[in-house]
């Protein structure tokens, strides 16, 4: 790879209370690529896409060791500033949140926190996230209109739209799509093919098929831990652990 | 939207263009085997000889690209069949391609001894050859299942071509012994000949099954 990468994962370990969720995880994520974080449930892929931008700080009794670098800052440094963290790095949950607002105050809602006034920046910038979050020809003639109202697909591309107004650098995706039919599942996988041109992804899923088709570099964690890290055609036609065949060939545990 | 994922049909076209380059290079060599056959040109018959390269890494390459797109994509119907495809014609292709190498070794050999006659009918074999393998490709790219079906007509004309070589070569060797050596070879150029054609049928076959899901191997098509 040729460019540094965007994310620095160091020898990370987290705890929930006396419970050890996370082991000595390590790796880079590069830049503008798809990675896909894959496991059975209670792996850590979770855990550790929220470490990512600092969600964990939001449950008590969590204790992390390790480093997180973002674009070389370290996001655990005391001098980091969390809200800053989020700002870069953004987030799309399972299933869309969006707020009980219009579509347009939904988009804009986090450059309004940010202090953005100025009606031109924020239409323009509304304009712009919708529409790479391919959901401007919807919903331009009705941006007035709640966002709730929108279907399932739409919502979580409604969602993908408000973290991408803030112009993150890092989009963390967990299971975007379960929520969602085939085709609106499709429509978001082709967003995420097309936002890599411009940002970062790293997605937590449970369809392993997705992330073979999306992702560029799939990682597979058991119990906490890193089992393999690798291309994504690598790990799903050859891949060298035997835990790692064992997961995506369905004849785990 | 289009319903198909854009980066995968994007996979797919590239996988049809490496295809018919492998096709273009293959038909290629069956040319140029022939016309150094033909031309008595030795020099012409080692380049096909020593040729094999840019098909080989393309038998290589187009069957790495079908096996991850069937690992990554999970392809489902038309475009299953069409990586399925994909993979079997890659194989006659190379075979294609061979049969050119086997086509030059031979023609080397039978340079070696004086003309038994003119030959009309191996590059008129050679012709229908190419010709089968040219409109099987196209009706591949062109989703084309007229255009294979013709492929598929045409392979009897060259299977009675291949018969007519064999019976006047066997003329030519019962009246003069020092023929059988080289008529003995143009016998075996013309089914080399006659192999491609088979190949190109495979190809013409796997087209049709690709299109409309229709198994027509082995006569199927006459049930």
């Amino acid at each position: 790879m040729n460019t540094s990468p965007a994310i620095v994962i160091r020898e990370a370990n987290l705890w929930y209370g006396g419970n050890q969720a996370l082991h000595d995880i390590s790796m880079d994520i590069p830049e503008k690529q798809v990675t896909a974080l894959i496991g059975p449930s209670g792996c850590g892929k979770s855990t550790l896409l929220r470490c990512l931008n600092r969600m964990n700080d939001l449950i008590d009794d969590v204790r992390t060791t390790g480093s997180f670098l973002v674009h070389g800052q370290d996001i655990y440094a005391p001098a980091a500033d969390v809200i800053d963290v989020r700002r870069r790095v953004g987030m799309v949950f399972q299933k869309s949140n969006p707020l009980p607002k219009s579509i347009y105050e939904n988009v804009v809602y986090g450059l309004r926190v940010a202090g953005i006034r100025d009606r031109a920046v924020l239409d323009a910038a509304c304009e712009r996230a919708l529409t790479a979050a391919a959901l401007w020809n919807e919903v331009k003639d009705r941006l007035a209109t709640n966002g709730l109202s929108l279907s399932g697909g739409q919502q979580q591309r409604l969602c993908i739209a408000r973290a991408i107004a803030i112009e993150p650098g890092i989009i963390l995706m967990d299971e975007p799509c379960s929520a969602l039919d085939p085709i609106a599942t499709l429509k978001i996988e082709e967003l995420i093919y097309e936002l890599k041109s411009q940002y970062t992804i790293v997605i937590v899923t449970h369809n392993l098929q997705q992330a073979a088709r999306v992702s560029d570099r799939t990682a597979f964690f058991w119990l906490g831990r890193l089992i393999e890290y690798s291309r994504t055609a690598e790990l799903f036609t050859n891949p060298t652990e035997k835990h790692t065949e064992d997961y995506i060939t369905g004849r785990f545990g | 939207m289009d319903l198909h994922a854009r980066h995968f049909q994007d996979e797919l076209e590239q996988l049809k263009a490496r295809l018919l380059e492998m096709g273009g290079l293959a038909e290629d060599r069956v040319r140029s085997a022939v016309r150094a056959l033909v031309a008595g040109d030795r020099a012409a018959i080692e380049r096909v000889l020593s040729g094999d390269g840019p098909v080989n890494h393309l038998h290589v390459e187009i069957d790495d690209r079908c096996f991850k797109l069937l690992a990554l994509q999970q392809p489902m119907a038309v475009d299953l069949r069409a990586i399925v495809s994909a993979v079997k014609i890659n194989t006659d292709l190379e075979r294609v391609a061979d049969l050119a190498v086997n086509i030059a070794e031979t023609a080397a050999r039978y340079l070696t001894h004086p003309p038994v006659k003119e030959l009309i009918d191996v590059p008129r074999m050679a012709d229908i050859a190419q010709g089968m393998l040219r409109d099987a490709l196209d009706a591949y790219v062109r989703r084309d299942v007229q255009l294979a079906q013709a492929v598929l007509d045409r392979d009897d004309e060259l299977d009675a071509l291949k018969t007519k070589v064999f019976r006047d070569l066997l003329v030519h060797m019962l009246r003069d012994q020092a023929t059988v050596e080289p008529s003995l070879d143009l016998i075996l150029i013309s089914r080399h000949l006659e192999r491609i054609g088979d190949h190109a049928t495979n190809v013409a076959e796997d087209v049709i099954f690709m299109v409309s899901a229709k198994d027509v191997r082995h006569h199927a098509a006459e049930e």
